[in-house]
């Protein structure tokens, strides 16, 4: 900056100057029927990633009023039967370059086909799906939210370094319940555990009212050290700890839960974050929210380091060497090249505890053990161009 | 057997100082630490005489940045989240009265005339300039979001506020009354410190793992000083506090989880030293002779003491839990 900011301040009165640097971001969404669960404690939220996108957007305004750069974001939810391919046109058509998705996998799909997505930055803040790191991954398309893989890694390490290695892995009937399985499944390959009994749990009865009876039949049998459970919606996963018929911890969707955020997490400024986030949508952050929080603020990052707005000058600094944004989780946080990939430290958490952080002491990587987390690169099966 | 070799070490530099100058001795025999205990509301009184606690004072919620007037008898402490700065008179230990704060007052920093201090709000992305001896709100400025470190510059012309997640040092001009510059430096900057001659500012970067070292007349980065410690991961070297001695020939860098401060050789900007303290080292504070150096490690809730020109820490001082800041009066 030098002697041109200083001139910029200089003249900071005069309307002449008042260059503002406009960015614009949109935040795609679309509404979905959560489907039917036994308890409704915490109901997902409607505004999932959209509030986290707004969080991001006003912190970003407050630093860049000091640079005269002004983020502005649009938002859009597709209704539930909608096309989100044209909405991704639309957007297009509105001049967006840069778009923050919370999307499940199969919209962010569709999204991504549209051919005015070729031209754009993607942003996935909702999908954990590891196929869209590999054979789905594409030049364009970041991923702030970890994948199944990194969460399931987490775990992993912390069990094994706890000489936990034996587990019985409970598996819920839905299909996102099989993806969460087979990852569970590759981190007991990768770090050296040992799934010693697995079964599919039906869910046909009320089980708030059975668990005592039917889990502890259920669990009965095999020698294991953890019960690992499957139940992203979480129908039925939280009512097993206690019940099973050894006295087993319980991880997972349930138990303690490796995931991107969440409430207990406070270190490194997040109660910061946290209240701010609190205060504008009365609700707590949600992994998506922290995803999408995140992707709106690498833009923002990538803006005022490079005191630009031009989107190939920003999408070329966000995937360069040495390109990190602020994380709130202790760690520098960047992209991986091979797969669009946020590397970030996955916490372990109960609903009120920070039980543990990964990647845990003594996992050890040549680069960074950021990378122990999820497919590193000789493992990856991106084979989208750089 | 450490507490025996400290209280001899100690004794060794007490007995140098008397042989020097022992007027200036009777006033070091009498040095006093005040440390914040964030998770336990209290403050802890250390005698440097002794190393020792000698008491606990109950203070306000979440006691973050503590600072003394220039006549040593008053400590303000920012009680966080009782959105308040406290008033303890020194002498009898008792809290005299609150100043109006602003929201969340992290740290803060005394101007020059004694009266005016600078305080950064963390939850409201201000700063609140506050006359002590009228104890009003002189007025609130914009800064980046989470701001933090706090330092007013020797001549009174500069308050620095470092924002955490904006990443940027902002140059309040006192008289003008305005943020007139900003400099960006790296990921999450906690701490700024002015030379003495008031030439150049220091910002720690936590994230980011530096220390800035900014040219005042130009407000541009001079230098950017990293830190390497064989066996720990360059990520858990995060500086925070930053002090730096009289003569401006030594800056002392905490470096959080490595669970060591830095010695600098500001000429240079060179690391010269890396003493092991406790875990979670984040602020630091001189004697005011200079013949040690106090240190809070959060984690460990303890405060390690540097013997300052032997650079080697000498006794750890177990207090309350997450000790976070450090005032020392003579």
């Amino acid at each position: 900056m030098g002697a041109a900011a200083l001139l910029a301040f200089g003249l900071a009165g005069t309307p002449a100057m008042a260059q503002e640097l406009d960015i614009r971001i949109a935040v795609l969404t679309q509404e979905v029927e959560p489907p039917p669960t036994l308890a409704n404690l915490d109901p997902p939220p409607p505004d999932e990633g959209l509030q986290g996108a707004r969080l991001a957007i006003a912190d970003s305004n407050t630093a860049g009023k000091f640079l005269k750069q002004r983020y502005r974001l649009d938002e859009v939810v597709v209704p539930q039967d909608g096309d989100t391919a044209a909405a991704m046109e639309k957007l297009a058509a509105d001049g967006h370059r840069f778009v923050v998705t919370a999307l499940r996998a199969d919209a962010l799909t569709k999204a991504l086909a549209a051919p005015a997505a070729a031209g754009m930055l993607v942003f996935n803040a909702g999908a954990p799906d590891d196929v869209l790191r590999n054979a789905g991954c594409r030049t364009n398309l970041l991923h702030t939210l970890p994948s199944r893989a990194m969460l399931a890694d987490a775990l992993a390490q912390f069990l094994v370094k706890k000489r936990w290695p034996r587990w019985f892995l409970v598996v819920g009937p839905r299909p996102e319940d099989a993806l969460y399985a087979d990852a569970v499944r590759r981190a007991a390959k990768r770090f050296g555990a040992k799934i010693v009994a697995e079964k599919a749990w039906t869910g046909d009865s009320d089980v708030r009212r059975t668990a005592q009876a039917e889990v502890a039949t259920f669990t009965q049998g095999p020698g294991y050290d953890v019960l690992v459970v499957a139940d992203e919606v979480g129908d039925f996963g939280n009512y097993l700890p206690y019940q099973t018929w050894d006295p087993r911890p319980v991880a997972g969707t349930a138990g303690l839960v490796p995931a991107a955020w969440g409430r207990a997490i406070e270190a490194w400024g997040a109660v910061q974050l946290q209240e701010r986030f609190k205060a504008q949508a009365g609700r707590w952050m949600t992994p998506a929210d922290y995803a999408a929080w995140i992707a709106v603020r690498t833009v923002a990052e990538a803006a005022t380091r490079t005191r630009s707005g031009d989107f190939a000058t920003l999408s070329a600094a966000i995937r360069a060497d040495g390109f990190e944004v602020g994380a709130h989780k202790g760690r520098r946080v960047s992209y991986r090249p091979w797969d669009g990939q946020l590397r970030q430290p996955i916490p372990l958490l109960t609903p009120v505890s920070l039980v543990a952080e990964a990647p845990q002491e003594g996992f050890l990587h040549p680069i960074t053990d950021l990378d122990t987390l999820g497919y590193d690169r000789p493992e990856s099966g991106c084979k989208a161009p750089k | 057997m450490k507490k025996v070799f400290a209280v001899k070490t100690f004794a060794a530099t007490a007995l140098a100082l008397c042989l020097a100058t022992p007027a200036f001795a009777q006033t070091a025999l009498a040095q006093t630490a005040y440390v914040s205990n964030e998770k336990d509301n209290t403050v802890s009184v250390i005698d440097i005489k002794s190393l020792t606690v000698t008491e606990t004072l109950p203070v306000g919620k979440r006691p973050r940045g503590v600072t003394l007037s220039r006549d040593n008898k008053t400590l303000y402490i920012c009680a966080s989240d009782s959105d308040t700065v406290q008033v303890m008179d020194v002498a009898t230990r008792t809290i005299t009265h609150n100043l109006p704060s602003g929201e969340d007052p992290e740290q803060f920093a005394l101007h020059p005339d004694g009266k005016r201090l600078f305080i950064a709000n963390e939850n409201n992305a201000v700063v609140t300039i506050v006359d002590t001896e009228a104890r009003k709100v002189v007025t609130q400025f914009d800064v980046g979001i989470e701001p933090e470190g706090m330092a007013v510059s020797p001549d009174g012309q500069w308050a620095i506020n470092t924002s955490e997640t904006t990443n940027m040092a902002h140059w309040y001009d006192v008289e003008k009354g305005a943020v007139v510059d900003n400099t960006l430096v790296d990921q999450r900057p906690r701490h700024a410190e002015f030379t003495k001659d008031g030439k150049f500012l220091w910002v720690s970067s936590e994230i980011g793992g530096t220390v800035t070292v900014i040219d005042v007349a130009t407000r541009q980065p001079v230098k950017t000083i990293g830190f390497e410690i064989k066996g720990i991961h360059k990520d858990r070297i995060q500086p925070v506090g930053v002090k730096l001695t009289a003569d401006g020939k030594t800056a002392f860098v905490a470096l959080g989880p490595a669970n060591h401060v830095a010695v600098v050789d500001t000429a240079t900007f060179r690391v010269t030293d890396y003493l092991l303290v406790g875990r979670r080292v984040w602020h630091m504070g001189f004697t005011p002779d200079e013949a040690l150096m106090l240190t809070t490690n959060g984690v460990s809730g303890d405060v390690s003491v540097i013997d300052v020109p032997a650079r080697k820490v000498v006794k750890t001082i177990k207090v309350g839990r997450y000790p976070w800041g450090v005032a020392i009066a003579p």
